[in-house]
């Protein structure tokens, strides 16, 4: 297995981006960051800026704003970076497919690598999404 | 020259202090971990992080200048160069030159240089805010810092050489065990502390206000050059304290109980204390730290 790879998914540091969303998920994510669910142990660090992510945690449904500084932050981040969707909204849009400022979903702005269902998710299950996610990388089934 | 290149890059340089400084800093994560209740990463976490960083992309911002990828070696090849001095003086016999306090101290401020270089070639905001603070900090911590060092030279008769410093430790005991020798000892700690850009000294890099300052700008492989730095101060530092103040006694075992104490006392400043504003900061350093430095000095120079 590649060496690149394989230190990318021992340790995972997140970008927290937000595109619009109602901030119940990402509170479920700071939840998620902090010493009780305790992802240090699996190498996951919140970074402050986008140079420095290897991964976009996407929250919300992108708006006619959100959805240009959505696809600006993807493409600062140095490559590879992995894109998870976290909840119902960045997933697939749920009851706002209709808005009328609800442009797209966030799988048709940026490639998204792993989608975490939930409204909001638990962080049991987006710690399991981001275990599926590590086998994805790897390759393994 | 085979064997400069060796010491240089290998022992007692480049690739001994990065892995002590990668697993002090691992201890540092995992003693944090342990005090907020968390089990904390594994022992090579940041091993993978660095090796991690050189496989990613590395992202220049448009309009930065070339100082943008250089001034990350220039801050570790200068560190390196103080980690083989200390290195083979502390290791081996003593193999200083006359002046190599003064050679070090220069040295030691190169990286807080690098840093500002770096940030301030970025051509973003946020990373010169960081870049004016990492420079007010400098002015700051320096003075204490070279007062607390001043007050060893004259302690040890004048001699401006490690070897001599550790010679006269050896002969007449620690400084750190004379008044002046511990005062300017918790000087030169509250400095390293500010030198390392840890909590309550990060306001360069504050993550919460201003997303990484300095660093901000930062991927890839000139990021992972300023981490591995930060490994290296963070062996590099606590060395030159021990060289300093606490020479007696310098067998491998010693040393390493003395470099983990020196460690334990970083962690617990780090984890007990709130982000200080810059201002207090120099407010800080300017006012009661220098105050106890000269305090130091003074002593020193009536053999106390
Ligand atoms: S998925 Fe639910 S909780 Fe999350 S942002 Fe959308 S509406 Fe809010």
């Amino acid at each position: 297995m590649d060496l690149k790879l394989k230190a990318l998914t021992k340790s995972i540091w997140v970008f927290h981006a937000a595109t619009s969303p109602c901030n119940n998920c990402d509170i479920e994510i700071l939840d998620l960051l902090t010493p009780r669910h305790d992802v240090e142990r699996l190498g996951i660090v919140l970074v402050g800026s986008v140079r420095q992510a290897d991964a976009l945690l996407v929250t919300g449904v992108p708006n006619y704003k959100t959805k240009e500084r959505l696809k600006k932050l993807y493409a600062q981040a140095p490559k590879p970076c992995l894109v998870a969707a976290i909840g119902g909204c960045a997933c697939g849009r749920i009851i706002f497919q209709e808005s009328y400022n609800s442009p797209c979903a966030v799988d048709e702005i940026i490639p998204v690598d792993v989608y975490i269902p939930g409204c909001p998710p638990k962080p049991e299950a987006m710690i399991a999404g981001i275990a599926k996610l590590i086998k994805k990388v790897r390759g393994e089934k | 020259m085979l064997k400069l290149f060796f010491q240089y890059l290998i022992f007692p340089g480049f690739l001994f202090s990065a892995c002590v400084g990668l697993i002090a800093g691992w201890i540092d994560r995992k003693v944090s971990a342990r005090i907020q209740w968390r089990v904390g990463p594994p022992w090579y976490q940041n091993f993978v992080d660095i090796v991690k960083l050189l496989g990613k992309e590395t992202i220049v911002p448009e309009g930065a200048k070339l100082t943008f990828l250089f001034s990350p070696f220039l801050g570790l090849l200068s560190l390196i160069l103080v980690a083989t001095i200390l290195g083979l003086n502390m290791y081996s016999a003593p193999a200083g030159f006359s002046g190599d306090i003064i050679v070090i101290l220069y040295l030691l401020t190169v990286p807080a240089l690098a840093v500002i270089m770096g940030a301030s070639s970025s051509r973003n905001p946020l990373a010169s805010i960081g870049a004016s603070r990492e420079m007010k900090l400098v002015l700051g911590y320096e003075l204490p810092f070279i007062l607390a060092v001043i007050a060893v030279i004259i302690r040890s008769e004048g001699a401006i050489k490690i070897g001599s410093v550790l010679g006269h430790q050896i002969n007449a005991g620690s400084n750190l065990a004379s008044w002046s020798g511990a005062l300017a000892f918790l000087v030169a700690i509250i400095c390293m502390q500010a030198k390392l850009g840890l909590v309550p000294f990060d306001m360069s890099e504050a993550e919460q206000e201003i997303m990484g300052g300095a660093f901000i700008e930062y991927s890839g492989l000139p990021l992972a050059i300023f981490k591995l730095t930060k490994a290296i101060l963070l062996y590099t530092m606590p060395l030159f304290l021990i060289s300093l103040f606490w020479g007696e006694g310098l067998s491998i075992l010693a040393l390493t109980g003395k470099y983990i104490a020196i460690l334990v006392i970083i962690i617990l400043i780090k984890n007990t204390n709130p982000r200080l504003r810059i201002d207090q900061a120099l407010r800080f350093f300017w006012g009661p730290v220098t105050i106890l430095a000269v305090i130091a000095v003074v002593l020193a120079l009536f053999g106390i």
